[in-house]
């Protein structure tokens, strides 16, 4: 029945800005501060305080609508938006209505689609009102006033899963141009969808806003609920109300915040304390080439120049950090196969044991040249896999050199061909079955032999030097 | 006076206002153990002295001042203790000079007889049953009574000029962008400067010299040094404007009258007085109670009992809350322009309204710059009528709003103006003073003062003092 259906979707996301300052004094922009510490007169909004623009948080605007391929307008202005919230300092919201900053530019996706971006606005920040602690409403202004990018896309989006991927790309295109930490949970980046439904052909259904989505998975679980919730209405005789509708994780549905009738009229107007700005050419041009190669960039060249698979390639670009360290490794060692491997999957694994004592690839204690010098040694058969893993845990507690851990730990793999030869012999003796079977082109059976040889080593020798020395063992026999 | 030590002077400032007090109603709060604190350590102080040294002033009730309660004359603000001080302020006591108190003012500066202070009017030092003009009405009845050497005040729409001269002492509102406004409580954004009320222009001049000039915490401050002290100069020459407009029906004819005569005077010292137009000066009220009721909607919206002021609990939710504050909190004529600014802005009203006030706007700005290709300055009546009696106009808006007919235009056009005395009128038992006023090009703040200071050493209107000030003087 849904086939009959068309979803049209189109995203609208804020991210803050990863300013020194906020965005019109010169409070910090910082997560995380006791509540209020980070307040004066004018993020506060006493009265007499004006606002002066913070130039970093035009110029990180700037990379983000860059990056994005947008068109940078040369003058632009900032309008004030009204409402009253217990948040919102000033009873108005320093944002820009009719001239917004860029226009333009898009993300394409996988598929090829490519989702246009009708503009992008710089803005402030609210501050935090909590309503849960009791008799009174707590408001933070901690937050109020920090620079905010909003990004609103064509209704180009026409299912959950491109929303999920589109969202998934503006991350990492911001991640990587510096742009924003864009981190759901701290709230650095936050997004509102607006969905309807028609059929094809037919006349545009009228469209919903939802709201108070923490994760790309709750956007796209959002959206499967409310297009079901819209074609259901719709099927069953009903209608869609023009309303936004907030999310319940939990419960799964989304439930009417408000409807048309209670939309604000924000009376938009020019911020008379703040004039015109001009971006011109040459500024532009310079924020231009302090660029970072983007992440589809980087996968291409991944892939054609290094010979990567698409997988390992998207792995490695999912984090500008990752991709960095990887870069960073590849200097000092020219294997991105085994750089590639190694950090995708050893050094993965690290985060998701809590025992390494190391959450993420910020935190690695050792330098990406230490880590090109481990992946070096197991390449080299110096030490064997599972040694090096032990190195690098090593490595997690005392960040020192590989090389001298696997001295001081004894996992160099035993080189001496008479120590292996009495090793191989010994774990032969008693396995006359296992011997035949290899005998007779049974390859497999060997692994039933490896394995004894190395543990009566110790770790210490090199698998791919005891299949050949058991090998070599039968076939003399 | 000149050889009075600091504190000498003060002490003789804070008296007179003291005893006035009663009388005049200038001052919401005087600060006498700062005000003499501040004196002593001038005196004990001997490094070189700032060029208001000593001097003791009045800061209007819309600049904050730290630790003071800076109110704005609304009940809203009763007991807010601004945080920090406006640069001008701040300046003008980097310059050596002494705050003396809070002056009176019509909340928010909207109003033009001080009627609309919600702490009581002001009374004018000439007749105490007349307005001092408004909304700086305190600061001209405290310069006019002899208690402060200057005060500092703010002009949206004719705020410093039209209490001047409705007191008889000199009144400057700058170039917009010339002063600083940081920490002058906002009215009108692209409208408000802070001014300077002083018993003469060269007072005047030299208080400007010491607040004006770019700051980085006032985007719109112009990017140009302090005004400079005007060098004396003739009148031999000058071409003033004297728009018919300005002198038209609405004028009261006596106001009309000697402001010719002062012209003639002006004429005698060498000036040149050329009938000029300005043809859309009808349009001013209109334009600038539209766009700055717009601002002012706006620049009101963080007065919603949340953070700081008066707070009603209404239905004890947030919204009910904010609207009761307000509700309560803010006086009739604040809320009729919340109200009027609010509908201009609403959507669907928007470009019918404030558009159009931006582009007369714009038309009222290009008559001044035609003018002044033909003139050197511009000049005719401050205020339309002389000081009115307190409760004249109180219940007709429409008649108050009309007082600013000859001070918006130059308001809007974002231009220099001053308002010096020219002469009195004998009214029941009263002399009142009327007040000229000398409109200058952008930027050319010092020229106008110069040319008003020329005219004030070759005359003696400036030098007129109510009785009450003489009797204060004993």
């Amino acid at each position: 029945m849904s086939a009959a259906w068309q979803v049209v979707v189109g995203l609208e996301t804020h991210c803050q800005l990863a300013t020194a300052s906020k965005l019109f004094c010169g409070c910090a922009n910082a997560f995380g501060a006791a509540p209020n510490t980070l307040v004066c007169a004018v993020c506060s909004g006493q009265p007499g305080a004006l606002p002066v623009l913070n130039r970093e948080a035009l110029d990180l605007g700037l990379r983000a609508a860059l990056a994005l391929g947008c068109n940078v307008a040369p003058r632009t202005k900032f309008d004030r938006k009204h409402y009253f919230y217990c948040d919102l300092p000033k009873g108005y919201q320093i944002s820009q209505y009719d001239q917004p900053f860029c226009t333009g530019g898009g993300i394409a996706l996988a598929s090829g689609k490519f989702v246009r971006l009708a503009r992008i606005h710089l803005e402030e920040d609210a501050g935090k009102a909590i309503h849960d602690r009791g008799a009174h409403s707590l408001v933070d202004l901690n937050r109020a006033g920090v620079p905010l990018i909003e990004a609103v896309t064509e209704p180009d989006l026409s299912s959950a899963a491109e929303a999920h991927e589109y969202l998934t790309a503006l991350k990492e295109i911001l991640q990587f141009a510096g742009v924003s930490e864009c981190d759901m949970e701290k709230g650095s980046l936050r997004c509102d969808v607006n969905v309807s439904v028609q059929r094809p052909g037919g006349a545009r259904g009228t469209k919903v806003e939802l709201k108070n989505l923490n994760s790309f998975a709750n956007v796209a679980a959002a959206l499967e609920h409310e297009v079901a919730r819209q074609i259901q209405s719709l099927e069953s005789g009903g209608e869609v109300r023009q309303e936004t509708r907030l999310f319940d994780a939990e419960a799964g549905v989304t439930r009417t915040m408000r409807t048309k009738e209670d939309a604000h009229d924000y009376r938009y107007f020019p911020d008379p304390d703040l004039p015109l700005f001009t971006l011109d050419e040459a500024h532009v041009a310079r924020v231009r080439s302090y660029l970072p190669e983007l992440p589809a960039a980087r996968r291409a060249r991944y892939v054609k120049a290094l010979g990567l698979s698409a997988y390992d390639a998207g792995v490695l670009t999912a984090s500008r950090a990752t991709s960095d360290y990887f870069e960073a490794a590849l200097r000092h060692n020219d294997a991105p196969k085994e750089l590639a491997n190694w950090l995708t999957n050893e050094v993965a694994a690290l985060f998701s044991d809590a025992a390494s004592g190391v959450r993420s690839i910020d935190e690695l204690p050792f330098k990406p040249f230490d880590f090109a010098e481990l992946v070096e040694l197991a390449r080299t058969g110096r030490v064997t896999r599972s040694g090096a893993r032990t190195i690098l845990r090593a490595m997690c507690a005392q960040p020192r050199a590989p090389r001298e851990l696997m001295r001081e730990l004894g996992l160099e793999t035993v080189a001496d061909s008479g120590q292996l030869e009495r090793w191989c012999r010994e774990a032969l003796l008693g396995r006359e079955k296992i011997v035949a079977d290899v005998r007779r082109g049974e390859e497999k059976a060997l692994g039933a032999l490896i394995g004894p040889v190395l543990k009566l080593s110790g770790g210490k020798a090199d698998p791919k030097a005891v299949r050949e020395k058991l090998l070599e063992l039968i076939r003399a026999s | 006076m000149s050889d009075a030590t600091a504190l000498e002077r003060v002490d003789a400032a804070l008296e007179r206002a003291a005893r006035l007090e009663a009388r005049l109603h200038a001052f919401l709060s005087l600060d006498a153990a700062g005000a003499r604190r501040r004196a002593a350590e001038l005196d004990a102080h001997s490094g070189p002295r700032g060029a208001l040294h000593g001097l003791p002033f009045a800061v209007k009730a819309n600049l904050c001042w730290s630790g003071v309660e800076t109110n704005a004359g609304s009940a809203l603000l009763a007991g807010y203790r601004a945080p920090y001080t406006a640069t001008s302020v701040q300046r003008a006591l980097d310059a050596g000079a002494v705050a003396l108190g809070v002056a009176n003012m019509d909340e928010f500066g909207f109003g033009s007889s001080g009627e609309n202070s919600a702490f009581g009017p002001s009374r004018n030092p000439w007749d105490l049953a007349r307005t001092p003009g408004g909304s700086s009405s305190g600061a001209a009845a405290a310069v006019a009574a002899g208690s402060v050497a200057f005060a500092l005040g703010s002009d949206t729409g004719g705020s410093v000029r039209q209490p001047a001269a409705l007191c008889g002492v000199s009144g400057f509102k700058p170039s917009y962008g010339r002063v600083s406004r940081y920490g002058l409580i906002a009215f009108a954004s692209s409208l408000d400067c802070v001014g300077v009320l002083a018993p003469d222009v060269e007072r005047v001049a030299s208080v400007l010299g010491a607040i004006s000039g770019a700051d980085e915490r006032d985007s719109t401050c112009l990017p140009e040094p302090s005004c400079s002290a005007p060098a004396p100069r003739s009148l031999q020459g000058v071409r003033i404007g004297a728009p018919r407009e300005h002198f038209g029906a609405g004028v009261d004819p006596r106001v009309a009258a000697c402001v010719r005569a002062a012209l003639s005077e002006l004429e005698r010292l060498g000036a040149q007085v050329l009938e000029i137009d300005l043809p859309h000066t009808h349009a001013a009220i209109s334009t600038y109670y539209v766009v700055a009721s717009a601002e002012a909607s706006s620049n009101l919206a963080r007065y919603d009992g949340v953070r700081y002021g008066k707070r009603e609990r209404g239905d004890g939710s947030l919204q009910g809350m904010i609207t009761a504050t307000r509700s309560s909190g803010f006086g009739a004529e604040a809320r009729r322009r919340i109200a009027l600014g609010s509908y201009v802005l609403s959507s669907g009203y928007y470009e019918a309204w404030y558009v159009q006030a931006l582009k007369v706007r714009r038309l009222i700005a290009r008559d001044f710059e035609r003018a002044f290709e033909r003139v050197d300055v511009i000049a005719g009546p401050t205020s339309p009528s002389l000081a009115f009696a307190l409760g004249e106009r109180s219940a007709d808006p429409l008649a108050m709003y009309a007082g600013d007919a000859l001070t918006t235009p130059a308001s809007l056009a974002g231009l220099p103006a001053l308002s010096t005395p020219c002469g009195l009128v004998r009214e029941g038992d009263s002399d009142l003073p009327v007040g000229l006023q000398w409109i200058g090009p952008h930027g050319a703040d010092e020229f106008v003062l110069a040319l008003g200071a020329a005219w004030q050493r070759a005359s003696a209107h400036h030098l007129a003092r109510p009785a009450l000030a003489q009797e204060a003087q004993r």
